[in-house]
């Protein structure tokens, strides 16, 4: 059979690093292709460059037995090339059908399009309303629309970038049954993912990629998770030590009653959150985006103050009208969801991000920066968290995700924080580096600390939280004990109110 | 009842230029490009089809040397910001103060003589209607030309796919390239369509409005526009009416002034400004209507990732 996709000693550099060292791998017309590796190790680059958004220095790409001379993404498209991207490649401010009239070909109908989209999207079992708009919908929702949008095409391959980062457990059933309706119907699909265990039940083949090179192939239904675990990483995957926990007598953060308005129309608002967080446990937050985390982040890590003091208790003390700065100095300390712009500032060395948390810690002396104490400071968290980087000077956009994300971690943790907040704390991140951040978080409890993690993945939630909360709604549950509850439970209570009541759709055509 | 149609009708040609380079600069800033330089763009249209008046030429073909000089101007804006990535605000400036100074040489030849200003149109019937014939049918044809561009425009923008490929690009121009259009080249067009209708608008100040070369006549016209577009919250509507409001302002200062009212007239002078920019201000309050058609990438050099 002549393979749907041909790739053929892929090389490409960037500055400083080879992104793609000839790789080559092949599709077959129906087939469900994984790409495996951590960050960084070059897989986003590699479909880019099948997708045609950004060119190989050499290497050949063949589509069903012809080889692509010049690429772009027109060119893609018209072969049936589709991609999915991680971070959605939707328009905020406009409507569904106007985001996919975008990307289609043919006469601008939106009216016969809207139509179409609510046939083929009830096809596939993914509803959506094709006259919201996309800011108004939750992330489950908008990868809907770009899958849909693809699936518009009828095309030949579909490249996945990890999908089921941001579902619940329900909603990965649903899209796994979509991939393999398409699959039968001869698409092939490309996965990239780093959960083995997604790979190993969905896809027919996979690709492992390590530092831009090819480490092997595998059927991953045949094989283990950690053989290819082994060939994502290169070296023994370091096993997680969770020892039991031994919490404080009394709870070092406390949130009473807390109620407040939502950010924006967009938000969600919180009604009567009540929770506890011991010195030495971890507890977990779960939910699907866009059910209050932000805000319930917002205001505890004092980003957003709250008129009633004593709604949130840090150690004991009335908090709620505190500065972040204020809290941090009671011994907190907040790693935000976004790396970029909110956990460091992207243009800046890391010894100037460093600076912004870690000024308590003495970098700063006479409302002067010691330089000196701070690139010594950057370079301790760099070494010790293992941080792939160009030193101290690297700025932070120059990393990769998850390395930043260890950087952040690391700044974080080197304050030693009596009671740590932490959003996403794996999100994009390797195996490897995921791994390692979540080690760290259990050594800082085990220490005596209290973490805080809010995440969406259920798994990490289940590797190393002692108790699991559930937001919904703006409501959050009644504490869980990890050990006597399961990924069905937390699943079911994360859709329990279902998450966004339906609002009101605003017209683009104001004027 | 005359007066009234007086101040009507005045409202009405005073806010023809503004029309002109607002909604122009509007279709410019909804595809991510701030274009500070209006003004200069504004001078040069109409220091080029002053010129082409005294030189002979006809009218349609003097305000479309207008609109060409207007566009020709932008284009070195478009060179500097869009191809060699030059920080935008400092582009525009550049070019508002590029455009009043060459305006000012080339007009050092056009002498202090008056020129006949476009002739107003004549419509068999409708225009001898008492009060309505001169309230709508008695403009000079580029005043219809601005309502029809208003008309066009908010079409455009709101109803093709041209208008949305625009938008958008306005909101985040890699997701535009990742998805294949061709961002540097559309945000030319509308930078050439910002700069043809600022040229139209410095036409319409020096062969209709003051029929009379002045230095610097456009006199901040180019920067209220600018500020009518982000008050208006980027809406062709609220251009318009925003548009009227300064001209309704300054004809009635005017009146004022004639009527000789115990102010000083720098100050009566000053209000249209004032008062057309406290209006918008009040009704731009509502954030979430502004961060809805607020274009995200406004200002922000984009350039094709490889």
């Amino acid at each position: 059979m002549i393979p749907r996709l041909e790739l053929r000693s892929i090389t490409k550099s960037y500055p400083g690093t080879v992104a793609n060292d000839a790789v080559s791998l092949s599709i077959l017309p129906g087939e469900i292709h994984a790409v495996l590796g951590e960050n960084g190790a070059g897989k986003s680059t590699l479909m880019k460059i099948i997708y045609g958004a950004a060119q190989a220095d050499s290497g050949e790409i063949y589509c069903d037995g012809r080889r692509i001379e010049a690429h772009n993404p027109a060119i893609s498209r018209s072969l049936g090339i589709e991609m999915v991207y991680q971070h959605f490649a939707l328009f905020e401010s406009v409507s569904v059908v106007e985001n996919i009239a975008l990307a289609v070909k043919g006469t601008f109908d939106l009216g016969r399009l809207a139509t179409e989209i609510e046939a083929l999207s009830a096809r596939y079992g993914m509803p959506i309303d094709p006259h919201r708009r996309v800011h108004d919908l939750s992330v489950g929702e908008r990868q809907r629309v770009e899958i849909v949008r693809c699936l518009l095409q009828s095309p030949k391959l579909l490249i996945l970038d990890e999908p089921t980062s941001v579902l619940t457990p329900q909603a990965v059933v649903k899209l796994f049954g979509t991939l393999r309706q398409l699959a039968s119907e001869g698409c092939s699909i490309v996965y990239i993912s780093h959960k083995l265990d997604e790979v190993q039940e969905l896809c027919d083949t996979a690709t492992v990629l390590r530092n831009g090179k090819v480490t092997g192939t595998a059927k991953p239904k045949e094989s283990t998770s950690l053989e290819l675990a082994r060939m994502m990483v290169g070296s023994q995957l370091p096993e997680m030590h969770v020892s039991p926990s031994a919490p404080s007598a009394k709870p070092l953060l406390e949130v009473r009653g807390l109620s407040a308005p939502a950010r924006d129309k967009y938000g969600t608002e919180l009604t009567d959150v009540s929770l506890e967080v011991h010195g030495g446990e971890i507890v977990g937050l779960a939910g699907v985006s866009g059910n209050g985390q932000a805000e319930l982040i917002a205001l505890l890590s004092g980003e957003r103050t709250h008129p009633r003091a004593e709604t949130i208790l840090i150690g004991g003390r009335p908090s709620g009208h505190l500065s972040a700065g204020e809290r941090r100095k009671l011994g907190m300390a907040f790693v935000p969801e976004e790396r970029l712009g909110r956990g460091a500032v992207p243009p800046h060395a890391l010894w100037e991000n460093a600076v912004l948390t870690a000024h308590r810690a003495g970098l700063v002396r006479n409302a002067l920066v010691d330089r000196r104490r701070a690139g010594d400071f950057a370079r301790r968290v760099i070494e010790r968290f293992k941080v792939k980087a160009n030193g101290p000077q690297a700025s932070a956009q120059s990393l990769s995700g998850g390395n930043l994300q260890k950087f952040i971690v690391g700044r974080e943790l080197t304050l030693e924080p009596k009671i740590l907040l932490v959003s996403q704390p794996t999100w994009g991140v390797d195996v490897g580096a995921a791994a390692f951040i979540r080690q760290t978080l259990v050594d800082l409890s085990r220490a005596g600390a209290a973490v805080l993690v809010v995440s969406e993945e259920l798994d990490e939630l289940f590797e190393i939280c002692d108790r699991l909360l559930v937001i919904s709604n703006g409501r959050v549950s009644p504490p869980l004990i990890r050990k006597q509850t399961n990924r069905e439970e937390i699943g079911l209570l994360m859709t329990r109110v279902g998450h966004g009541e339906t609002r009101r759709t605003e017209v683009a055509l104001e004027d | 009842m005359d007066l009234f149609v007086a101040i009507f009708t005045g409202t009405i040609i005073a806010a023809t230029p503004l029309i002109f380079a607002a909604l122009g600069e509007l279709v410019v800033e909804k595809s991510g490009v701030l274009n500070l330089g209006l003004e200069g763009m504004m001078l040069m249209g109409a220091a080029f089809a002053f010129w082409a008046v005294i030189a002979g030429l006809p009218m349609p073909v003097a305000i479309a040397a207008g609109a060409l000089a207007g566009a020709a101007t932008s284009l070195l804006f478009g060179a500097l910001a869009l191809t060699f990535l030059t920080n935008q605000y400092a582009a525009g400036l550049a070019l508002a103060i590029f455009g009043s100074g060459v305006s000012a040489f080339l007009g050092r030849g056009f002498g202090s003589t008056p020129i006949d200003a476009l002739k107003r149109v004549h419509v068999p019937f409708l225009s001898d209607i008492p009060v309505v014939g001169p309230m709508f049918f008695r403009f000079d044809p580029m005043v219809y030309l601005a309502i029809a561009m208003f008309g066009l425009i908010t079409w455009f923008l709101y109803r093709t796919k041209g208008g949305l490929i625009l938008r958008t690009i306005g909101e985040s121009p890699e997701t535009s390239h990742a998805i294949g259009y061709p961002v540097i080249r559309i945000r030319y067009l509308a930078v050439l369509f910002g700069g043809l209708m600022a040229g139209l608008a410095g036409a319409y100040l020096s062969v209709a409005y003051t029929p009379l070369w002045v230095e610097n006549m456009t006199a901040g016209k180019g920067w209220i526009s600018l500020a009518l577009v982000v008050f208006a919250t980027w809406r062709p509507l609220r251009v318009l009416i925003g548009a009227w409001l300064f001209g309704g302002m300054t004809i009635l200062q005017l009146q004022g002034q004639a009527l000789g009212i115990a102010v000083p007239s720098e100050l009566l002078s000053a209000l249209p400004y004032l008062a057309t920019i406290i209006v918008l201000v009040i009704i731009s309050q509502n954030r979430q209507l502004l961060t809805l058609h607020f274009p995200a990438s406004l200002a922000k050099p984009f350039r094709a990732a490889s």
